[in-house]
């Protein structure tokens, strides 16, 4: 294909991009499950040619490995251990809260265990990107639910980085005795590097510290790249490596790589969403409508009371309750991820989690906007039935 | 002093907040990028923010000033304040000082008062600690320390009132 070609189809898609970014501003929605409709309308209408889908490809994988890496900035290692103490209660009560209703929907869709395990993962997932949206945009970062909201949000990272490896391990598949050495290898790389990043990060953060901006993008894209890979070869996901560099790498250093990989990040980040959605079958859609509205139903309100039980535990009234559980119910670009881990397992997995993902990315920003007119209508209502008996 | 809760946020930074007197939650949230929001919860929820106002750091610095840079000279005059007995006054010479253009040491202020001269203020600047021939003119404020009593004796032998007279009201 001639270079001409190449750059006319992806200079297309990325300006399609373009307009849904600033459709979904104008909103005022993130443009995650924009972007997956993007998708999913292009494969429909046309078919890339060979090189840019192989462009595109890698870009996805450069896209979910820079997304884990910045999320790892966000955080450093105080917070985690912080935060991890103090919630492990409610960290516990999302998990089998939100988990299982995955799980079970995976086995009563007739999928493979290791499918199930999958979805399981996609329900459990709150979208910190599109929570952190709702809380900046609606300007709730001083409210009091605010901690608890951030504080589930954290531990759910945290899980995730311990649930992916193993997953991963699961499924190389193969005989008992290989996935459970896969399965040690895996926990063990896993702890090895965590206990790493916790204790020793503040010297690689002081070695990668360099005056030159340039030098310090190319140094933490090199080791991100670097580390991915070699978490990629020892069967640990590649997203895994770039989340520990994440974690390891504090203080200057961390603002300065976030501030210069972030438009690397999202632009990379966008090709991801979009080429899920290419990679989607348009006629399984209707198949999967029903147990995604279900599973958004159902997950929708156990996230919901996750969310009203820990600001309940902060002393957040009905209002505030009310909010962080809207808030914590989209999921967004993890439960993509977690996905496009098994696509090859069960063909019905994507579909089924592009849809749960976009219903949920709707519903959960739009009833955190309405906090004050469903609560009012909820008191009323309280009160109509208290006062109906006396 | 108001109690403040410090909250971590993680990912955003540090949240501080106090119940205001007067009804609200009042707090500033320190983000890591440097960026600070001040906010003020609604009254009819105390959980949530009524009005966000997000402030750049220098931005941030002209408001800590307007509000409480002058803390620091304020809590000076309060711990002068707390030195039980110890009086301080800014006494403006009057035109009908009898010591304008005499030097500062013939008021024999400390003899007769027990006060002290610490500083001269003229022209918008701060003489501290003056010597006894430091010329004194109409129009200077002097700053004196002393007793109660003693900083009042001062104001008036400084703008030419009878010492018999003050000494006869005084006690």
């Amino acid at each position: 294909m001639p270079l001409g070609q190449l750059f006319l189809e992806l200079g297309g898609v990325i300006l399609l991009l373009a307009l849904v970014g600033r459709a979904a501003g104008r909103l005022g929605i993130t443009p995650i499950p924009l972007y997956l409709l993007a998708g999913i309308g292009l494969g429909a209408v046309m078919s890339l040619g060979n090189a840019p889908e192989e462009f595109i490809h890698t870009g996805a994988e450069i896209g979910a490995v820079l997304l884990l890496f910045t999320l790892g900035l966000e955080y450093t290692s105080d917070e985690l251990r912080q935060n991890l103490q103090a919630n492990r209660t409610i960290g516990i009560v999302d998990l089998a809260l939100n988990f299982t209703p995955g799980l079970i929907a995976g086995f009563l869709l007739g999928f493979a265990p290791m499918a199930a395990v999958l979805l399981g993962g996609v329900t459990y997932l709150t979208s910190s990107g599109i929570a952190s949206k709702i809380l900046r945009d609606l300007g709730r970062l001083g409210n009091r639910e605010t901690p608890t909201i951030l504080a589930v949000c954290v531990i759910e990272d945290v899980v995730m980085a311990a649930y992916l490896p193993v997953v991963a391990a699961l499924l190389i598949g193969g005989t008992l005795v290989a996935v459970g050495v896969n399965l040690l290898v895996a926990l063990a790389a896993f702890g090895l590097a965590f206990f790493l990043a916790l204790r020793y990060g503040h010297v690689l953060s002081r070695i990668m510290n360099v005056p030159s901006d340039e030098a310090l993008l190319l140094g933490v894209l090199g080791l991100v790249l670097v580390v991915a890979g070699a978490a990629d070869l020892l069967k640990v996901s590649a997203a895994i490596g770039a989340f520990l560099v994440g974690i390891a790498l504090s203080g200057e250093v961390a603002e300065r790589a976030r501030r210069q990989m972030e438009p690397l990040r999202d632009l990379f980040a966008a090709v991801f969403f979009v080429f899920f959605g290419l990679q989607l079958n348009l006629r399984e859609v209707p198949d999967v409508l029903l147990p995604a509205a279900l599973l958004t139903v159902i997950t929708g309100a156990t996230k919901f009371a996750v969310g009203w039980m820990g600001a309940a535990r902060a002393g957040v009234q009905l209002r505030g309750r009310f909010r962080a559980g809207t808030t914590l119910i989209p999921r967004g670009e993890f439960s993509i991820l977690i996905a496009g881990l098994g696509l090859g397992l069960a063909p019905s997995l994507g579909p089924l989690a592009a849809v749960y993902v976009l219903l949920t990315a709707i519903l959960g920003p739009v009833l955190a906007r309405f906090d004050a007119q469903v609560v009012t209508l909820l008191e009323r209502g309280g009160k109509a039935k208290a006062s109906a008996p006396g | 002093m108001v109690k403040l809760d410090e909250t971590p946020l993680p990912g955003v930074g540090v949240r501080y907040d106090f119940d205001g007197r007067f009804g609200k939650r009042v707090g500033v949230i320190t983000h890591r990028d440097g960026r600070r929001e001040l906010f003020v919860s609604l009254r009819e929820d105390p959980d949530a923010c009524a009005q966000n106002i997000v402030l750049a750091e220098d931005e941030a610095e002209a408001v800590a000033n307007l509000l409480g840079g002058s803390a620091v000279t304020r809590r000076m005059a309060q711990s002068m304040q707390d030195i039980e007995g110890l009086a301080m006054d800014w006494l403006p010479l009057a035109d009908t000082t009898p010591f304008d253009g005499k030097p500062l040491g013939s008021t024999m202020l400390r003899t007769r008062t027990g006060a002290s001269i610490v500083a001269i203020m003229r022209g918008g600047g701060a003489i501290p600690a003056p010597g006894p021939e430091f010329i004194l003119r109409a129009g200077d404020t002097v700053v004196v320390v002393g007793t109660a009593d003693g900083v009042v004796h001062a104001a008036r032998l400084l703008n030419g009132e009878p010492q018999q007279k003050v000494t006869g009201r005084t006690s």
